[in-house]
C-alpha cells in the first residue's frame, strides 16, 4: 500500500537486472504494487481460466484503453505495444488477492475471445468496450451497442473521436 | 410477434430468431451454455403460443425504474418470461469527459456518476490519483478520518433513500417522505461541511478541500442521536409487516454462485451469505482500526436486500460514533507543494505563491506514468477507478467500474418466472443508480 516513489524506482532497477517474472510464461510486472500480467491474445482465454482455477474466480472490472497517443508507454521487452489494450481486472475472494490482465491488441484486428463463457458478467462490459472502442469479442453473445445509440457512427473513447464534433439538430426549430 | 422499433438489434429479439444456449440464457434458466451443450438438453422451456405473451416496454420513463431505465419484458399473463434491461439513455461520455478534465478537475466529473453517493466516487478517484503519485500513503490521518466520516454518512444517506424508494415502489407510500426526511438531515450536514447537498467535489487528491466546520461534532451527534428512533419506525412501518414480508420475501432470489458470476457485489452479494466487504477484506482508509459488523444474508432474496441495508445504516452509525472518539488533529490534505494549493491567506502577501496557486489551478499537476485500479465499498458494491496516465496533468484514460452496471446484469434472474409485480420490487432491491449505469 505505501509505496513512496523511491521504493518504486528501486523495484524498476532491481527488474532490469534479474530475468523478467512471469506466470503461466506471461510477462509478470508490478504497477504501483499491483500485479499485473501482460497477456498474449491467443492465450488469453487459456490464462484466465488457469486463473480462475487458481482462485480468481470474479471478473470484476472489464475494460480498455486506446494508446494510440502514447504509443511509448514502458511494458516488458516480451511484449509488444499496440494500439489497443484490454484490461481485465480479477479478484479472489478467498485469499484476497487481485490481478490485473493486459492484453494487446492491434489496430487493424481489434479482436479477442470473449470472456462470457468463464465470467457471464462481463458481458455488459464487453458490450460497453465494444461500443466505445470497436473491439470485437469472438463469441459474445450479444455484440450490441449498449449506450450509445444503435445507429450511431465511430467509437467515442478511441483518441480520434474528437469531442464537439456531432453536428447539433434542434427538430423543429425555426431556422 | 413483430418488433418496430429504431434500435432494433439492443431489443428483447422474437424467439423463433434464437439458439436454444440464447433461448435458455434469456429466459435465464441459465447463465452460460454451449449451443453443443443446449442441444443435448433437449427440453427446451417450450415456446408459449405467440397470441399468449406480450412484450412489454418498462420504462425508459417509468416511476419503479429509478430514471431511465428500460425493461423490455415477455409476459404471459402476468408472469415474466423473459427480461432485457436496454441502457444507455442516460449517457453523457463521462470517461470521454474525463479525459479532457485534469487530475484536479476530475472530481467534479466522477461526483455526477452515482449522484446518491458522490463523496465514495470521489474517494475512490483520489485514491487512484493519490496512487499513481505514489503519496497514498502521506496523506495526513485526520484527513483519512474524515474521508472514512464523509463515506459513512453518505452510505447512510444513500441507503436511507434506498429505503423511501423502496417502501415507494412497494406501496408504503409514507416511507417515501420519511426516509427523503432523513436523508434530508444528513445532506444538511454535508451542505454545511463542503456547501453543497450532493456534487461536493471536497474529497480531492492529496486530501479534503476544506477542514471540518465548527459545530460538526455536535451536528454529527444530532443526526446519530435522531435516527435510531427513525429506524425503530421503518421496522414498525416495514419490518415486521406481513404485507411487507409478502411483497419481499422469496422473490428476487439469487443464488452465492450466479452472484459471484455475475460480478455483482456489495448487498446482492452479501444477501446470498457471500462474506464480501472491502471494509473489512481489503481495507482502505482506516477502517481496519474501528469495529463494526457485515451484515449477511441467506435468502438471497429482496428481503434480505432491504434487511442488509437496514441494518447497514446501523453499522454506519456505530462507525461514525467511533469515528468522532478517534479522529484526531492535524492537517486535512497533504502539504505537498506539487498536488496542494498555497493557503489562501498566502495569496495576498505572496507573489510565489500567487504564481503556484494559478499554475495549480489552470495547468493541474503531472501525475507519473502508469496504471492503476483501486477499488472501494461504495453502498452499492465495489467502485473501481482505473486510471491509465501518461505523465501528463490529465488522465491518459479514466475509468469507473460502476457497481450498478454490473450489478443490473442480475435482473433477468432474479425475475425468471415472476410477476410483473414482482419485478418492480427487484428492480428496487438492486438499487440501481442510472447515472452511474450510463456514465
Amino acid at each position: 500500500m505505501a509505496d513512496t516513489p523511491d521504493e518504486t524506482i528501486e523495484e524498476s532497477s532491481e527488474l532490469a537486472e534479474v530475468p523478467e517474472p512471469e506466470m503461466f510464461g506471461c510477462p509478470m510486472t508490478d504497477s504501483r504494487g499491483q500485479l499485473v500480467l501482460h497477456v498474449d491474445r491467443d492465450r488469453y482465454l487459456d490464462v484466465a481460466k488457469q486463473l480462475a482455477d487458481e482462485g480468481y474466480a470474479m471478473c470484476v472490472d472489464l475494460t480498455a484503453v486506446d494508446y494510440s497517443e502514447h504509443m511509448e508507454r514502458p511494458l516488458p521487452s516480451s511484449v509488444t505495444a499496440e494500439r489497443f489494450e484490454v484490461v481485465v481486472n480479477l479478484l479472489d475472494i478467498t485469499h484476497r488477492r487481485r490481478i490485473r490482465l493486459r492484453v494487446q491488441l492491434p489496430e487493424g484486428d481489434a479482436k479477442v475471445a470473449t470472456l462470457f463463457d468463464l465470467h457471464p458478467g462481463t458481458e455488459a462490459m464487453e458490450r460497453e468496450v465494444f461500443d466505445m472502442f470497436g473491439i470485437k469479442f469472438d463469441g459474445h453473445p450479444d455484440p450490441s451497442r449498449i449506450l450509445m445509440p444503435e445507429d450511431w457512427n465511430g467509437y467515442p473513447l478511441r483518441k480520434d473521436f474528437q469531442v464537439g464534433t456531432i453536428p447539433v439538430q434542434f427538430k423543429g426549430a425555426a431556422s | 410477434m413483430t418488433l418496430i422499433s429504431d434500435e432494433g438489434a439492443q431489443e428483447l429479439r422474437p424467439r423463433s430468431e434464437l439458439t436454444a444456449s440464447e433461448l435458455l440464457r434469456e429466459v435465464a434458466s441459465v447463465l452460460r451454455l454451449s449451443e453443443a451443450e443446449a442441444a443435448k438438453l433437449g427440453d427446451l422451456p417450450e415456446d408459449p403460443d405467440e397470441d399468449q405473451t406480450m412484450v412489454i416496454n418498462m420504462g425508459p420513463s417509468h416511476p419503479s425504474t429509478h430514471g431511465v431505465l428500460r425493461l423490455m419484458l415477455e409476459l404471459q399473463g402476468e408472469t415474466v418470461l423473459r427480461c432485457k434491461p436496454i441502457i444507455g439513455y442516460l449517457h453523457t461520455g463521462m470517461e470521454k469527459t474525463g479525459e479532457q478534465l485534469t487530475f484536479m478537475q476530475g472530481g467534479t466529473n466522477v461526483t455526477r456518476m452515482d449522484y446518491a453517493s458522490p463523496l465514495n466516487n470521489e474517494l475512490v478517484f483520489s485514491m487512484a490519483t493519490e496512487k499513481l503519485l505514489g503519496i497514498d500513503g502521506d496523506i495526513p490521518e485526520r484527513a483519512q478520518w474524515m474521508r472514512m466520516l464523509l463515506s459513512e454518512l453518505n452510505r447512510m444517506s444513500s441507503h436511507l433513500l434506498f429505503m423511501a424508494t423502496n417502501g415507494m415502489d412497494l406501496g408504503a407510500v409514507s416511507m417515501m417522505i420519511y426516509g427523503w426526511r432523513e436523508r434530508e438531515e444528513v445532506l444538511r450536514f454535508f451542505q454545511k461541511v463542503t456547501g453543497l447537498r450532493m456534487n461536493h467535489n471536497f474529497v480531492r487528491p492529496g486530501g479534503l478541500a476544506a477542514d471540518l466546520p465548527p459545530g460538526w461534532r455536535d451536528d454529527v451527534l444530532r443526526i446519530l442521536d435522531m435516527l435510531p428512533e427513525r429506524l425503530e419506525e421503518y421496522d414498525t412501518l416495514m419490518t415486521g409487516q406481513p404485507i411487507w414480508r409478502e411483497r419481499l420475501q422469496g422473490v428476487g432470489v439469487i443464488t452465492p454462485s450466479e452472484a459471484l458470476a455475475l460480478g455483482a457485489t456489495g448487498p446482492i452479494l452479501r444477501s446470498t451469505g457471500v462474506e464480501w466487504d472491502l471494509r473489512r477484506h481489503d481495507p482502505y482508509l482506516r477502517y481496519d482500526e474501528v469495529e463494526f459488523d457485515l451484515i449477511v444474508g441467506s435468502y438471497g432474496d429482496a428481503f434480505d436486500r432491504y434487511a442488509i441495508r437496514l441494518n447497514e445504516i446501523r453499522e454506519s452509525m456505530r462507525i461514525v460514533r467511533q469515528i468522532l472518539d478517534l479522529m484526531p488533529e492535524g492537517d486535512y490534505r497533504i502539504q505537498d507543494k506539487k498536488v496542494t494549493p498555497p493557503p489562501r491567506a498566502r495569496i495576498d502577501e505572496s507573489m510565489e505563491a500567487l504564481i503556484h496557486h494559478f499554475k495549480i489551478f489552470t495547468e493541474g499537476f503531472k501525475v507519473p506514468e502508469g496504471e492503476v485500479y483501486v477499488a472501494i465499498e461504495s453502498p452499492r458494491g465495489e467502485i473501481g477507478c482505473y486510471i491509465a496516465s501518461d505523465g501528463s496533468p490529465t488522465p491518459y484514460r479514466m475509468h469507473v467500474r460502476a457497481p450498478s452496471f454490473v450489478n443490473i446484469q442480475c435482473l433477468p434472474h432474479m425475475m425468471r418466472s415472476g410477476l410483473v409485480a414482482d419485478a418492480v420490487a427487484v428492480i428496487s432491491s438492486v438499487d440501481p443508480v442510472l447515472g452511474e449505469v450510463d456514465r
